[in-house]
């Protein structure tokens, strides 16, 4: 950490962290014992096997459905795969097509070594393996060639249902400034446990996460970047009960962002804990190798519980999560942990108490490219206050360089943005960023002043609260409410029947690719 | 564009004002002054500025003023706009469907909670179907409240339970069963192409044919919903922007109340 402007303690920084790192280390000590149908369709996916049967199951539900009504989840679908690879000469995705066709049974292969498996299946996993480094060398040559836009990244959403209209919308918000633009999901995809196929142009609230849809707006998003003189990234959401799968297919297709968060799925979308902890490990392995900037959801506890009481559960969560996130090898270049603008307008001083947080969180976290969240919880439908209320969460931005800035809408709380909501909040960040620019350089923070004394006592908070958490294990924490006054058991919430213990044939070698790469 | 805002011009309508005829208010009685403000999906130049004009008189604005364009991208442009209505409305005819009942502070309503009904009110609470805000529920119920009004669960004499997001109709009522609640609230947030109004009616149809429907308080809320349109879905009320726990809890306490006198 570079010296402080707000007077942080530096050792009390370290503290947190070691502490955050043993409550992570427990949690992943648990994840290396247990696989999910969610990983193992992700497997599916990574070597090959895609699409669907005539009632439009996916190929990889049914292949791993028939390992769980036999009773083989355990033994993981690649030491399956490799069997029938080795007994049948077949490919992964033949052999998928003629099992979902009922004319193979998976699991009726003699069992080959290990070494024989990883000999059969290599051409397929390096096959996977390779698409996704040449998305990753197609997004870094990209970027050297045309650029990119200037930290904060202005970051929009579009969320019509229909993924043709998206990337109208898409097309105009990154021809008026926006560096990132995320397709928000259709209500309720986090809960389904398969990712539906092809181009979709029906949704609630939002547009389905599909293959299919993310190339769409992939090669729009590409274009567009061409003709702006910027790269345009591309963000999705790999959270919910198929967080690794859309992490895979999202590094199939050159995602460059992807909500990843198993604290904010358990809290809000009420899935189980141990079934998203695991299938996080792995969706951060895929992610960190594809290069892919995960966003975490602190941001959503300030919505339930309050943005002043409350502010320390924020760090103490983005300390885990970064800690989580290291042991999946995310560098921390990749991890745009959450925070939010939320407090009470009302609150006097509430500006300052905000820019402690934020100067404090981007101290604390100095190479990740946080993701600060706009006010929502506080919008009350007056479009005109709204556009103050984001104006001043977008001075916070640039002032203590925050790395992904979500525009605030005038429009929060009245519908979906419309294309000139979405116009007048890239023009306030815009003017803003541009006016402001060298605000954080130019302005010194007053010794024991509000903003320092603010930092602190969160920091000493959030201290003491990872010495409870840690004490206690994050599962014990989770069912009491630490997080966003939410209660969670462990064997509560949706997915649990999805996780088993690997057994000892169990092979997954991507993770030692993907992790040492 | 300063004419209409400048000018010195006498202005010809008449000044006073008239509940039978109500207009909008600029700065002058009865002068009828709008904002507005669209997008036309046409490219950027003098016929897209007259048809913003025109579209404007279409809506029965006279004196209409195009006061900000800027093409938004290609073949989409933004339109600020002002101008005179030429409509007005009744004030004196007008009717509103209401919650019937008197809004009172959370101690108020605790008071009469224990002197009428003499047991503590069950509520339970969820944002149901595919909606997954619970900034709605959480506003009503949350112990914290929303905008300095206290939630249910601080009410001494209720026990509130808030199910949270997505939760489907079938698990809302068990719930509802299991706890012997007197009152559900459903709160509806975000939406889209009506599908709230497609799982409120839901929960209606099931709680009648398990019979149940008479024997509960049945709320919604939600910045989409009215009373009006809560009772034309069978509901009992409907909380819609601008409402807090204060009216809900005052609600429900009185109707519990009425009902154990009707009995």
């Amino acid at each position: 950490m570079q010296k402080s402007k707000i007077g942080l303690d530096v050792e009390k920084v370290a503290k947190a962290k070691e502490r955050a790192q043993q409550i992570a280390v427990d949690v992943q000590q648990f994840v290396n014992d247990y696989t999910t149908v969610a990983v193992e369709r992700t497997l599916c996916r990574l070597i090959g096997i895609d699409g669907v049967d005539e009632n439009q199951v996916p190929l990889p539900n049914i292949v791993v459905e028939q390992l769980k009504e036999q009773g083989r989840l355990q033994d993981g679908v690649l030491f399956l795969l490799g069997n029938a690879v080795i007994a049948t000469g077949l490919n992964p995705m033949e052999i998928a097509e003629q099992s979902a066709a009922g004319g193979i049974d998976l699991c009726s292969f003699p069992p080959r070594s290990a070494p024989e498996i990883h000999q059969a299946l290599k051409p397929f996993v390096d096959k996977g393996i390779e698409r996704i480094k040449t998305n990753r060398k197609r997004r870094e040559d990209m970027i050297a060639q045309i650029g990119e836009g200037a930290k904060p990244y202005i970051y929009v959403i579009v969320a019509t249902g229909n993924i043709y209209e998206d990337v109208v919308q898409a097309l105009a918000a990154a021809r008026q400034g926006a560096d990132i633009i995320a397709v928000i999901r259709t209500t309720g995809q986090s809960l389904l446990d398969y990712v539906p196929y092809g181009a979709t142009t029906e949704g609630f609230g939002g547009t389905y996460a599909t293959q299919e849809n993310f190339r769409i707006m992939r090669k729009a998003l590409d274009e567009v970047g061409f003709e702006v003189g910027r790269y345009i990234r591309l963000c999705n959401y790999c959270s919910g009960l198929c967080m690794p799968e859309i992490a895979a297919m999202g590094a199939l297709e050159g995602l460059d962002v992807m909500l990843n968060d198993a604290l904010y799925g358990i809290l809000f979308r009420d899935i189980n804990p141990q079934r998203t902890l695991i299938d996080q490990y792995f969706s951060r392995v895929i992610n960190g190798f594809a290069g892919v900037i995960i966003n975490t959801g602190e941001d959503n506890y300030l919505t339930t519980a309050d943005a002043y009481e409350e502010a320390h559960t924020v760090l103490a969560s983005d300390l885990i999560n970064e800690q989580l996130a290291l042991l999946a090898g995310l560098p921390q270049e990749q991890m745009g942990l959450g925070h939010a603008f939320e407090m009470d307008p009302e609150l006097e001083n509430g500006f300052l108490y905000e820019l402690a947080q934020a100067q404090m969180t981007r101290e604390i976290f100095p190479q990740a490219p946080l993701k600060y969240m706009p006010p929502t919880k506080f919008m009350t439908g007056n479009i005109f206050k709204g556009h103050l209320q984001d104006a001043l969460f977008n001075i916070i931005g640039i002032w203590t360089q925050q790395g992904i800035q979500l525009l605030g809408m005038p429009t929060e709380a009245i519908h979906t943005p419309f294309m000139s909501d979405r116009f007048l909040a890239i023009e306030n960040a815009k003017y803003i960023f541009d006016n402001l620019k060298s605000i954080g350089d130019e302005v010194a923070f007053k010794d024991d002043g509000i903003v320092c004394r603010r930092a602190a006592e969160v920091l000493d908070k959030a201290c003491a609260l990872l010495d409870k958490v840690g004490k206690e294990g994050l599962f014990s924490a989770l069912e009491k409410g630490i997080f966003g006054n939410v209660k969670r058991t462990m064997t509560g919430g949706k997915g649990l029947d999805g996780v088993r213990k690997k057994g000892v044939n169990y092979v997954n070698p991507f993770i030692s690719i993907m992790k040492n790469y | 564009m300063s004419t209409g805002l400048y000018s010195t011009s006498s202005k010809d309508f008449d000044k006073t004002r008239d509940l039978t005829k109500v207009k909008p208010y600029g700065d002058t009685m009865n002068d009828g002054k709008t904002q507005v403000s669209f997008t036309l999906p046409v490219p950027c130049n003098d016929e897209a500025i007259e048809a913003a004009k025109q579209l404007l008189y279409k809506m029965g604005f006279d004196q209409p003023q195009v006061v900000f364009y800027k093409e938004l991208t290609s073949g989409f442009t933004f339109f600020n706009c002002y101008g005179n209505t030429s409509h007005s409305v009744d004030f004196t005819q007008i009717k509103v469907q209401k919650v019937e009942s008197t809004t009172w502070s959370m101690a108020e309503t605790d008071e009469f909670i224990k002197k009428h009904i003499g047991r503590k009110v069950v509520v339970v609470g969820a944002s149901t179907g595919s909606d997954a805000h619970t900034v709605g529920i959480d506003a009503i119920m949350n112990m914290k409240g929303y905008a300095g009004h206290y939630g249910l669960e601080r009410y001494e004499m209720i026990t509130a339970f808030n199910m949270g997001s997505q939760v489907p109709n079938e698990d809302f009522i068990r719930k509802a069963i299991e706890v012997e609640a007197d009152a559900l609230l459903v709160s509806q947030t975000v939406t889209q192409k009506d599908v709230h109004v497609k799982n409120m009616t839901e929960l209606i149809e099931m709680l009648d044919a398990e019979g149940l429907r008479s024997k509960l308080i049945v709320a919604c809320g939600g910045p989409r919903i009215s009373h009006e349109l809560a009772k034309e879905l069978g509901f009992d009320a409907g909380f819609g922007m601008n409402t807090y726990a204060d009216d809900v809890a005052s609600f429900i306490a009185q109707e519990v109340a009425r009902r154990m006198k009707n009995k």
